[in-house]
């Protein structure tokens, strides 16, 4: 097969993810017997495209155009589409990322392709690829094949599929993309950053969350402090978000993002069944609550029946100290 | 200002899922039926905007007979029209599908703005709001958590990975409704008499001119192989002895048994 995969840029630098994403289209092409292309947009991201090649891509198109400088889907997609076009793409790849996710609809539609969001896990069934992602934010997995040898296009989880060094051929082939500025329709004018630079839970690879447990916003001070300790982001459940406690951009959930770190904590969670859909498929969890029957210490790796006001500052101090060991 | 909500009838995010029989769906006999929640958001711009500038707010669905209750909700909350979107041959489709449909009906409905949830809850495709814009042949901003409208100029905030963009669009065009946008009313007792009262009209698959070779089953993408719930998480440990010994033993754990940090 054919696998054309979208490397999203952002400020000149390839995501993580988007490596994640070539390196699962090179196992596929590899099964396949087929080849990898990738494509980027953006301005001034030449010296990007041969770092392509090294997770796999033996065509890099390369959309090196000042049209490209802000991402606008109206553009992206007519780039990527062509792309698509000109490879002669079976399967499309994208991450699902903020971009990944406002893009691949667009393409999917302009080359009237079907697209699969979100997925976390494939495997081949002879030459077909058969791909599983979760739905209702997890509480369910659908496993699902492509029919009758059409292209199609695929989104996947970030921080799932591991990114692997293999090097493909790396021809650099300047993108004809076709795009004018009548074109553009919807245009990126500036990016706020979040306060502090904080990371996102959707990014982070610990995630620190509070509850309704927190009492109040002030308290959510403990939690910063644990996750800069940690390296991680800082969490919460809807309670404390309805609560406003919290902005909603932190709310992990069946109404917030759905995450899978390698490391949770939840704080003064009791566990509603939209919390657990979120976050349920972390791989090691730490619940601490004072209720003994709260359902979070169904799902929890490690529980402690306590006061979180007690737990919080003591864990911190521990680890500062673990991490000043070395 | 013209405004179509795109809706959806889900299962509300207390439902907890089984799988039927024939292990290739899910039995959602005994959850309770809702507006998906991102919708919310979608018609309350939609009525705020309206109670702004004037104009008609129509609610539009795919769906069933059961899923006039949300467009009933959407009513009830103050949007004047509704229309459901219903056929035996819209059964068994995918996003694409669905896509198709409301882009059909919005062909048929004058708008200068289609607002929609995010994601339906369920599905999780996030794809229909973006897929029907690119079918219209308009730009689409999505997740966005704040909207300002000057004339036919949209300032839209959507939500990145640690920030905010801000993206400008011009009308007609199609916005994905992120929770922080704004606070969904409740409908009045009021709205809810008023919304019995309110024509919901139903089209077909011929009303729309659609090729039913391209809705359904008929035209979905990919089949579905299994359906399966995720495994259950292996039994944790609760620590127990004084709470600061609790808290090193933790610290333990997770260095050694787990190697999290």
């Amino acid at each position: 097969m054919k696998v054309l995969v979208f490397a999203e840029q952002r400020g000149g630098k390839i995501k993580k993810a988007s490596l994640e994403a070539l390196s699962a289209g090179r196992q596929i092409a590899d099964a396949t017997s087929g080849s990898v292309a990738a494509v980027v947009l953006g301005l001034g991201i030449g010296a990007e495209a041969p770092g392509l090649a090294r997770f796999g891509a033996d065509t890099i198109y390369v959309g090196d155009d000042a049209i490209f400088e802000k991402y606008c889907a109206d553009v992206y997609g007519l780039g990527v589409g062509k792309a698509a076009q000109v490879f002669g793409a079976d399967v499309l790849l994208f991450s699902a990322t903020a971009m990944g996710k406002d893009l691949a609809p667009r393409v999917a539609a302009r080359l009237d392709i079907g697209l699969l969001s979100d997925v976390t896990a494939f495997a081949l069934d002879g030459s077909v690829p058969v791909f599983t992602r979760p739905i209702y934010s997890g509480k369910a997995f659908s496993t699902v094949a492509p029919k009758g040898g059409k292209p199609f296009a695929v989104s996947l989880r970030p921080n799932v599929f591991p990114a692997v060094e293999k090097a493909g051929a790396g021809q650099v082939v300047p993108l004809e993309h076709g795009a004018s500025p009548a074109d553009v329709k919807a245009v990126v004018k500036e990016i706020l950053t979040a306060e502090g630079g904080l990371l996102d839970v959707a990014e982070a690879n610990i995630i620190v969350s509070g509850g309704r447990g927190m009492k109040g916003p002030e308290h959510f001070r403990i939690l910063e402090d644990l996750a800069k300790v940690l390296g991680g982001a800082v969490g919460a459940s809807r309670a404390a978000v309805d609560s406003g406690w919290i902005g909603h951009s932190h709310q992990v959930g069946q109404t917030g993002k759905v995450v899978s770190p390698a490391l949770y904590f939840a704080f003064g969670i009791s566990g509603a069944i939209q919390h657990l859909a979120g976050m349920s498929s972390s791989k090691v969890i730490v619940a601490v609550n004072k209720d003994p029957e709260a359902p979070i210490f169904k799902v929890a790796t490690y529980g402690i029946v306590g006061d979180l006001f007690e737990v919080v500052p003591l864990l911190t101090q521990a680890i500062q100290e673990l991490k000043a060991k070395g | 200002m013209n405004i179509l909500v795109f809706v959806k009838h889900v299962p509300d995010t207390e439902t907890r899922v089984k799988v039927a029989p024939d292990g290739l769906r899910l039995d959602l006999s005994e959850a309770n039926w809702v507006m998906s929640p991102y919708d919310e958001y979608a018609v309350e711009e939609a009525l705020k905007l309206k109670e702004k500038l004037g104009g008609e707010v129509t609610a539009v669905t795919v769906g069933n007979e059961e899923s006039v209750k949300t467009l009933r909700t959407a009513l009830a909350m103050g949007a004047d029209k509704a229309v459901l979107c219903a056929d035996v041959a819209f059964e068994g489709g995918d996003a694409a599908g669905t896509a198709r449909i409301l882009a059909a009906a919005a062909r048929k409905l004058p708008f200068d703005l289609i607002l929609a949830g995010k994601h339906g809850v369920g599905d999780d495709n996030q794809q229909v709001g973006s897929l029907a814009a690119q079918f219209l042949g308009i730009p689409a901003v999505t997740v966005v958590t704040g909207l300002e409208v000057n004339g036919q100029e949209l300032v839209c905030k959507r939500e990145i990975e640690g920030g905010t963009e801000v993206v400008v669009a011009a009308t007609p065009a199609l916005i994905t409704c992120q929770k922080g946008l704004n606070e969904p009313r409740y409908p009045s007792l009021k709205g809810i008499m008023a919304a019995k009262k309110k024509e919901v009209a139903t089209w077909k698959a011929a009303d729309l001119g659609l090729d039913p070779g391209t809705v359904g089953a008929a035209g979905a993408a990919f089949e579905v192989r299994r359906m399966e719930l995720p495994p259950p998480r292996p039994a944790g440990k609760v620590l127990s002895g004084e709470l600061p010994d609790q808290v090193k033993e933790l610290v333990r754990l997770l260095r050694e048994e787990a190697r999290a940090i």
